[in-house]
């Protein structure tokens, strides 16, 4: 088995609402060294063992996990380590 | 004329569009569960508002990967009717039947309330009843209508004249104030605004119910001998 991790952001040039938001927050704590936030998600697939299996994954993520409109993808694969 | 309303777990606009349809323009609808259907029964599809599979993931992804919506690709691939209002839209786009993809709006908050349209094309089957550049009250309700293309994309849609419906005063933050969008073909048609929520004076406006009268003028045109 191995796990895929994979994180979608928005493309630059998106804007990113809540991103500035949590900016705008973060300014309210103290922090005003942060100069941008982007808000993305990160995913963890656990797939079975598979040549092609960076190749599914990309696939995935065209098809469904991210919107190739206004998302990119990028991901890792690590060995799922046995409990 | 037969329209059906497709029923995704989480739809909540469409018995307001089964009622537009039923009582204000007066056809038969049905509700169309997502499984199990046959679209080639209807002459006309339309894809209701509300939040498909708890807008998991992205709103409109999940359902976009139903067998009910590659039954919808053929449909529109023939020609028929097929209108996506709200979270209808939003499956037309992940779906690709629609350039484009939503964002959240641009102030975050979900928003409710009577918008000024322009009908900024009324050359379409959905739109022919209206007049030209018209001002027209439909009511929005969303929080991701926010509608986001590549400058790319938006220079094909007007090239295409395919841009159908603009806000008057952008509520959301959408690229060149769209609300609304056809396909090139011009009989896919989304948009955020909810002609069903306009569909009869009682409701506030009645500037809805041209929509439903245009597709069915054009498909007796085409269907109807003599109409």
């Amino acid at each position: 088995m191995k796990k895929v991790l994979i994180h979608i952001t928005l493309k630059e040039g998106v804007l990113d609402p809540q991103g500035k938001a949590v900016q705008h927050s973060l300014e309210t704590l103290g922090y005003d060294t942060v100069k941008e936030v982007r808000v993305g998600k990160y995913m963890e697939l656990v797939v079975e063992d598979d040549a092609s299996i960076e190749q599914q994954v990309e696939t995935m993520c065209e098809k469904l996990l991210a919107n190739p409109v206004i998302e990119n993808y990028s991901y890792t694969v690590e060995e799922v380590v046995p409990l | 004329m037969k329209f059906a309303v497709i029923v995704f777990p989480g739809s909540n606009c469409d018995r307001d569009m089964y009622h537009a349809v039923t009582n204000a323009l007066e056809e038969e609808a049905e509700l169309v569960w997502y499984q199990g259907a046959n679209l080639a029964n209807y002459d006309a599809i339309l894809l209701p508002g509300g939040f498909s599979y708890g807008d998991y993931l992205r709103s409109g992804a999940i359902a976009s990967t139903s067998d009910i919506v590659t039954q919808v690709k053929e449909q529109a691939a023939l020609g028929k009717p097929i209108l996506g209002v709200c979270n209808g839209f939003q499956i037309l786009l992940e779906s690709g039947l629609l350039p484009g993809a939503m964002l959240q709006n641009k102030k975050l908050k979900f928003m409710c309330h009577q918008e000024g349209l322009r009908v900024v094309n009324n050359t379409t089957m959905f739109t022919s009843n209206y007049v030209q550049d018209a001002i027209v009250s439909i009511p929005i309700a969303h929080q991701e209508g926010n509608y986001y293309c590549d400058e790319a994309t938006l220079a094909s849609l007007q090239a295409n004249n395919q841009i159908v419906f603009t806000y008057q005063t952008n509520p959301n933050g959408s690229v060149a104030d769209i609300a609304g969008i056809v396909n090139e073909a011009g009989n896919v048609l989304g948009m955020m605004p909810h002609p069903e929520r306009a569909s009869e004076a009682i409701l506030g406006s009645a500037d809805g119910l041209k929509l439903f009268q245009s597709i069915l003028e054009n498909w007796r045109k085409v269907y109807v001998a003599g109409a």
